[in-house]
C-alpha cells in the first residue's frame, strides 16, 4: 500500500520508457553503420539482446526478484545494444556472449542489480573482452566491402577465416600509433582515410540520436557538451604543439566512438554522477583520460578504461559537488 | 636503484608529515568521555544497569569496570552508540539487567494513595507530588518511567502504564512495498 | 494598482495537469446548518486552547468555547447557536487516524448571533488590535493553520512589503480563486487593514496566471490604489509555496528556520487576510471557510462551511463520488493526504476535499530501484538532491539525511511525481523527519530527566548537611532560652525552604 501518500498524482514515466527513448535515439548511429560495416553489426545486436535477456531472466529467478517487473524495464537490452555497437561488426558470436555476460553478470548483478552497479555495465564488458581478444577487438573491415549477408553469418558463425584477411583496417588512431612507433615520420593517411569517413558519419548518426534525447530531457546538456569541448580542447593544444605526431581534433571527436560515448555511454545515470557540477566533472576527466589511452597508452581505445576509472570517482564527485540549497548561499 | 629508494624515503616523509599534521589541526577536542557517555543514556534513572543512575553507569563504562550492554531502556539503539562512541564490538543488550519495555509512566490510584511519602523519596527525578498524609500524584511530563516507586509503596496503589499513540507523538511508518517477492522491507 | 512582469524563477517545479476548471463552473454556495457540530479543539499549529464551556451550556453564534492558551495557540468559537451536547475525544481529520478532543453542539437551527463587536483599531491602537485578533480564531487558511495574530508584529522586525499570497499551486484547489471572484472588495479592504496594521509600505499580490477571472477582478478593484500591485506568477508547482512565492516576486531566498519578517515581509492568505477584515470590521470571529469539493465528485465546486459540519453533509450535497471507492483526500494531490475516514468534521485547515479518483488510490506500477537519474533533483523546488536524502532515509542514517538539509524539504512532492522508477521517495522523508523529531524530544525529556536527578541528589546532599549541622547544634544546646531560640530558628528554616522550592518552580 506504497501510494496511500500524496503525492497522489504523477507523471506517467517509467525507466521503461526511457530506455525504449535510449534505443529509439540508437537507430540512427546503427543504420549508418550497418551500411558503413555491414549486417554482421544487426548479428551482433541480436546476440547481446538475446544474451542479456536470457542472463538476465536467470539472474532474476535466483535472487528471487519479481521477473516482470524488472525485464522490462529494458535496461539490459540498452546495456547489451551499447555493447554490441561497439564491438567491431566482424566479431564471431563467442565474442559477444562473453562480453555480454560479463556485462549482465558481473558488472550488473553481481554489484546489485539495476541501480547499484558501480562501474558502466557495457564498458566493463568492453574492456574484459579489449584485454582478453585485443586481436578481434581492432580489426574492422574496410568500410563498403561489401560482404554479403551470408558471408557476416560465416563470420559470425565461425569467426574470421584466413582467406578473407587482408580487408581488414586498423583504425585511424591505432594505425597512427603503431606508425610512429615504427618511427615512420611522414604518415600515409590514405589507408585509413575511408573508415575515418565512415566513422564520422556513425558519429553524425549518435549525434542527431544524442540530441533526441536532450530533447526528451533524458539526458542534460552537461555531460556530452563537456566531454565533447574538453576533448576538442585537450587534442587542440597537442595538435597545435605538433601537428604530425598529434592527430587534428576533429578526428578525435568524429572517430573511435566518442560521439556514442559523449551521449550513450556516459550519460548511463546509473554509475555517473548526479550534480550538475559532478556531470561536468565527471566528463572532463573521461575527456581527458581518453585522450591520454589513446595517444599514450597501451590501448587504441580509451573510452572503456578511461569511463571505468572515472565510475570510481563518482561518489567522491556527488559528495563534493552538492547544489547549494535554497536559501543556503 | 637509489634514485627508487631516495624517492620512497621522500614519498614517506611527505605523507607522514601531512598525516602529523592532519591529526594536530583536525584534532577533535571533545568533552570528557563520562559525558559523552551520559549523553547517550536515556536518563531513566532506573538502576537497572546495577548502578545508582545513569551518571555513575556513565563513568564505570568509561572507567572500564561496566560493560556497554547493561542500560535496557536504551534498548539495542544506545548499546549500538554506545559501541560506536567507544570503539568496541557491539553486543547484544545483556538481558540478566532486563528487557527493554515501551516507554511508560506511573500512575497512582489517588482512592487508594494513603499519602506514606515513601515514592517521593525513592523517585530520582522528584517526579511525585505531595505531603505527609495528603494523596499524592504524579507529574507525567516529568516522570521516566524508571519503576524505582512501585516496591517502596505499602498499598500498591502505583501502577506503570504504556504511553499510547496519540495525536501528538505520532508518526509516520516506514513505507513498505516489496522490491522482491522475498523480502517486504528493504534494506 | 500595477501589473509587474519580471519574476524571478526558481529551480525546479512541476508543471501538473492543474484541472481547476471543473470546481470553478458554479459560484461559492452555503452548507446549511447541521444538527450536530463536532469542533475539534486542535485545528492550529501550537497549545491546545483552554476549554470555556461545559456539557449542558448554551451557546450563540460567535461565542467563545475555548481560549488561546499562551500566544502560540488560537481560540475556539461556537459557530452556531445551540447547546454543548458533550465534550470528548472525536475523530479528526489527521493522517494518523487518532481521535482528539473536540465539543459537540446540538444546534437550535436559529444561528443567533452574540453581540458582534467590531474593533476599532485606529482608536484602540494597533498592539490592542493585535492582542484582540488572538481571540478571533484565526489561522492560515491555507492549509498551514498557523495563528494569524503571531505574524501581524512584533516590534523587533520591521514589515516594509506584504504579500498576499493567492498563487493556488496545488491542482483541483479553488477556493481562494473563488474568492478572489466575488468578494474582491473585501479582500481590498483586508489588504489595506493588514498593511496598516503590520506598517507596511506597500502589498504585492502574487497570482498565477491561470486564473483570468480574479486576476480581472483584482485589477477592476485595485484601480485608485497605489501601494497595491499585482504579480502574475507562471503556473509551475510549488509556487504558492511561501518561501518560493517571496522569491518569485523579490528574489529573496529565504532559508529554512527564517522568517520571511526578518526581510521586512510579510505573507498572508487570500482568505486569510477576509476572515482579518470581517473580524475587526464586523467583530465576526473565524466560523467558517470556503471548501473546494473535487475530483472523482460528481458536482464540484466550492462551499462556504461552517466549522464542525460534517464531512458527510458536504459529500452529500456535492452528490457523492462519480465512481464510489469511499476513498477521500484532503488538501490537493500533491501534498494532501487520505483520510482515514470521513466521520471527520470540517475544521480550518481543510482548504479542499478531493473524492479520489480511481488512479490516484489504486495500487501502481511498483516501484523499482533508484537508477539515479536525477530527475528528481531537477524538479525540486529547494535544490535538495532527493535521490540522497532517500537512500540515506531508506537505510536510517538519519544524521546523513540531516547533512543533506532534510529539514528543507518542503513535501511538495514534486520529485515523487517525477520519478520513473516510481519511488514513494516523500513517504521515506515524512518518515525520516518524524523519527528525528521523536529523537529530539526524547533527547529533550532526556535532559530534563538529567537536570532533575541531578538538582535531586543535590538536594538530598544539602539536607543530609543541614541535618548534621542542626544535630551537633542541638548537642550543644541545653538551656530553656535557646530552646524557643532553636524553635525560631527552625521556623527561618522552614520558610527559607519554602522559598527555594518556589523559587525552583519560577525558575522552571
Ligand atoms: S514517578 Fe515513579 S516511575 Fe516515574 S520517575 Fe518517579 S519513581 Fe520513576
Ligand atoms: S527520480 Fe527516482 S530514480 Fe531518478 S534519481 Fe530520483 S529517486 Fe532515483
Ligand atoms: S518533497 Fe522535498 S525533496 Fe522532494 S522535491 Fe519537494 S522539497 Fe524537494
Amino acid at each position: 500500500m506504497f501510494n496511500q501518500q500524496s503525492p497522489f498524482i504523477q507523471k506517467t514515466s517509467s525507466v521503461t520508457q526511457v530506455m525504449l527513448l535510449v534505443m529509439l535515439a540508437l537507430i540512427p548511429g546503427i543504420l549508418v553503420y550497418v551500411y558503413y560495416f555491414g549486417f554482421g553489426v544487426l548479428f551482433n545486436l541480436s546476440a547481446a539482446i538475446i544474451t542479456a535477456l536470457v542472463s538476465e531472466f536467470i539472474i532474476l529467478k535466483m535472487r528471487g526478484l519479481s521477473v516482470k517487473n524488472y525485464i522490462t524495464d529494458g535496461s539490459a537490452i540498452v546495456a547489451a545494444s551499447l555493447l554490441a555497437i561497439s564491438i567491431p561488426s566482424i566479431a564471431p558470436w563467442w565474442i559477444i556472449v562473453i562480453g555480454t555476460l560479463f556485462t549482465i553478470v558481473i558488472a550488473k548483478h553481481l554489484y546489485g542489480g539495476l541501480g547499484s552497479n558501480l562501474f558502466n555495465p557495457a564498458m566493463v564488458g568492453y574492456a574484459a573482452l579489449l584485454i582478453s581478444f585485443p586481436a578481434i577487438m581492432t580489426k574492422w573491415p574496410q568500410p563498403i566491402e561489401y560482404l554479403s549477408i551470408h558471408e557476416h553469418l560465416n563470420i559470425f558463425l565461425y569467426g574470421l577465416k584466413e582467406k578473407v584477411d587482408g580487408f581488414t583496417s586498423a583504425t585511424p588512431l591505432d594505425f597512427i600509433k603503431t606508425q610512429l612507433f615504427l618511427g615512420n615520420k611522414v604518415i600515409d593517411t590514405s589507408s585509413y582515410q575511408s573508415y575515418a569517413d565512415a566513422t564520422k558519419i556513425i558519429g553524425i548518426g549518435y549525434l542527431l540520436g544524442g540530441i533526441f534525447l536532450w530533447y526528451k530531457k533524458i539526458i542534460t546538456w552537461h555531460l556530452p557538451i563537456t566531454f565533447i569541448i574538453s576533448l576538442f580542447v585537450i587534442a587542440s593544444i597537442f595538435w597545435l604543439i605538433d601537428p604530425i605526431q598529434f592527430q587534428n581534433p576533429m578526428t578525435h571527436i568524429l572517430s573511435g566512438g566518442s560521439l556514442l560515448c559523449a551521449f550513450f555511454i556516459i550519460t548511463d545515470p546509473v554509475s555517473g554522477p548526479t550534480t550538475p557540477k559532478g556531470k561536468i566533472i565527471f566528463a572532463l576527466g573521461v575527456a581527458v583520460l581518453v585522450y591520454l589511452i589513446r595517444v599514450f597508452g597501451g590501448y587504441p581505445e580509451g573510452i572503456a578504461f578511461a569511463v571505468i576509472f572515472m565510475n570510481i570517482c563518482v561518489p567522491l564527485i556527488d559528495k563534493y559537488s552538492q547544489p547549494k540549497v535554497f536559501g543556503h548561499d | 636503484m637509489l634514485i627508487a629508494i631516495l624517492v620512497l624515503i621522500l614519498l614517506a616523509l611527505i605523507i607522514g608529515l601531512v598525516l602529523g599534521f592532519s591529526s594536530i589541526k583536525f584534532k577533535v577536542k571533545g568533552d570528557p568521555i563520562v559525558e559523552k557517555i551520559d549523553a547517550i543514556l536515556p536518563q531513566t534513572q532506573c538502576g537497572q544497569c546495577s548502578y545508582p543512575g545513569c551518571k555513575p553507569y556513565a563513568k564505570a563504562i568509561a572507567s572500564g569496570e561496566a560493560d556497554i550492554n547493561q542500560c535496557p531502556p536504551g534498548g539495542e539503539d544506545g548499546v549500538k552508540a554506545l559501541a560506536e562512541l567507544m570503539g568496541v564490538e557491539y553486543k547484544p543488550l545483556d538481558e540478566s539487567h532486563g528487557i527493554t519495555k515501551p516507554k511508560s509512566v506511573a500512575f497512582i490510584d489517588e482512592d487508594t494513595c494513603i499519602g506514606c511519602t515513601l515514592c517521593i523519596q525513592a523517585c530520582p527525578v522528584d517526579a511525585i507530588l505531595g505531603a505527609a498524609k495528603q494523596m499524592h500524584t504524579i507529574i507525567e511530563k516529568e516522570c521516566t518511567g524508571c519503576e524505582l516507586c512501585l516496591p517502596p509503596c505499602p498499598v500498591d496503589c502505583i501502577t506503570m502504564e504504556v504511553i499510547e499513540e496519540n495525536a501528538e507523538n505520532w508518526k509516520w511508518k516506514y513505507p513498505v512495498y516489496s522490491l522482491s517477492k522475498k523480502t517486504a522491507k528493504v534494506q | 494598482m500595477k501589473i509587474i512582469e519580471n519574476i524571478f524563477k526558481f529551480n525546479g517545479g512541476v508543471k501538473a495537469q492543474t484541472r481547476k476548471s471543473i470546481s470553478t463552473k458554479v459560484g461559492i454556495q452555503k452548507i446549511g446548518i447541521p444538527k450536530y457540530l463536532k469542533i475539534p479543539l486542535r485545528q492550529h499549529i501550537g497549545n491546545l486552547p483552554k476549554l470555556k464551556v461545559k456539557e449542558g451550556d448554551v451557546v450563540l453564534k460567535g461565542q467563545l468555547i475555548a481560549e488561546a492558551d499562551g500566544s502560540v495557540s488560537a481560540a475556539i468559537h461556537a459557530p452556531t447557536s445551540g447547546k454543548i451536547k458533550s465534550i470528548e475525544k472525536i475523530l479528526l481529520p489527521h493522517p494518523s487516524g487518532l481521535p482528539d478532543y473536540g465539543v459537540i453542539i446540538e444546534s437550535d437551527m436559529k444561528d443567533k448571533w452574540i453581540k458582534k463587536i467590531p474593533i476599532n483599531w485606529a482608536k484602540i491602537g494597533v498592539e490592542a488590535t493585535i492582542k484582540a485578533l488572538q481571540n478571533s480564531g484565526i489561522v492560515g487558511l491555507g492549509g498551514a493553520a498557523f495563528p494569524s495574530h503571531l505574524k501581524m508584529g512584533s516590534k523587533a522586525t520591521k514589515i516594509n512589503t506584504l504579500i498576499v499570497n493567492a498563487a493556488e499551486c496545488e491542482p483541483y484547489i479553488t477556493c481562494d480563486d473563488m474568492v478572489m471572484r466575488e468578494r474582491s472588495e473585501d479582500l481590498i479592504n483586508g489588504i489595506e487593514l493588514v498593511e496598516s496594521l503590520l506598517g507596511a509600505k506597500n502589498t504585492i499580490i502574487g497570482i498565477e496566471d491561470n486564473k483570468p477571472e480574479a486576476l480581472s477582478q483584482l485589477q477592476f478593484h485595485t484601480k485608485s490604489h497605489k501601494n497595491i500591485s499585482i504579480k502574475v506568477v507562471p503556473t509551475i508547482y510549488p509556487s504558492g509555496d511561501a518561501k518560493r512565492l517571496i522569491f518569485l516576486i523579490n528574489g529573496i531566498k529565504i532559508p529554512k528556520g527564517k522568517r520571511s519578517s526578518e526581510y521586512g515581509i510579510q505573507m498572508f492568505n487570500v482568505a486569510t487576510i477576509i476572515a482579518i477584515y470581517r473580524y475587526i470590521s464586523f467583530g465576526e470571529p473565524s466560523l467558517s471557510r470556503i471548501t473546494t469539493i473535487s475530483g472523482n465528485i460528481t458536482k464540484p465546486q466550492n462551499y462556504e462551511v461552517l466549522f464542525g459540519t460534517p464531512l458527510k453533509a458536504l459529500i452529500n450535497q456535492s452528490g457523492g463520488q462519480k465512481i464510489k471507492n469511499d476513498n477521500f483526500i484532503m488538501g490537493g494531490p500533491m501534498m494532501g493526504f487520505k483520510l482515514p475516514s470521513i466521520d471527520v468534521p470540517v475544521t480550518k485547515a481543510m482548504n479542499c476535499v478531493l473524492g479520489a479518483e480511481p488512479e490516484m488510490i489504486e495500487d501502481k506500477k511498483e516501484p523499482l530501484p533508484c537508477i539515479r537519474c536525477a530527475k528528481c533533483a531537477e524538479a525540486c523546488p529547494v535544490s535538495l538532491q532527493p535521490q540522497e536524502l532517500y537512500w540515506f532515509s531508506k537505510s536510517d542514517q538519519f544524521e546523513k539525511a540531516q547533512e543533506y538539509k532534510l529539514f528543507d524539504c518542503i513535501e511538495c512532492g514534486c520529485c515523487s511525481y517525477v520519478c520513473p522508477s516510481n519511488i514513494p521517495l516523500v513517504q521515506f522523508y515524512r518518515y525520516a523527519k518524524s523519527e528525528l523529531i521523536s529523537e529530539f524530544r526524547a533527547q529533550e525529556e532526556a535532559d530534563v530527566a538529567r537536570e532533575r536527578n541531578e538538582f535531586r541528589i543535590m538536594r538530598l546532599e544539602r539536607e543530609r548537611q543541614e541535618r548534621a549541622e542542626r544535630n551537633a547544634k542541638r548537642r550543644a544546646q541545653s538551656s530553656k532560652e535557646e530552646k524557643s531560640k532553636l524553635i525560631d530558628e527552625k521556623r527561618a528554616a522552614i520558610s527559607a525552604a519554602m522559598d527555594r522550592i518556589k523559587e525552583y518552580e519560577k525558575k522552571k
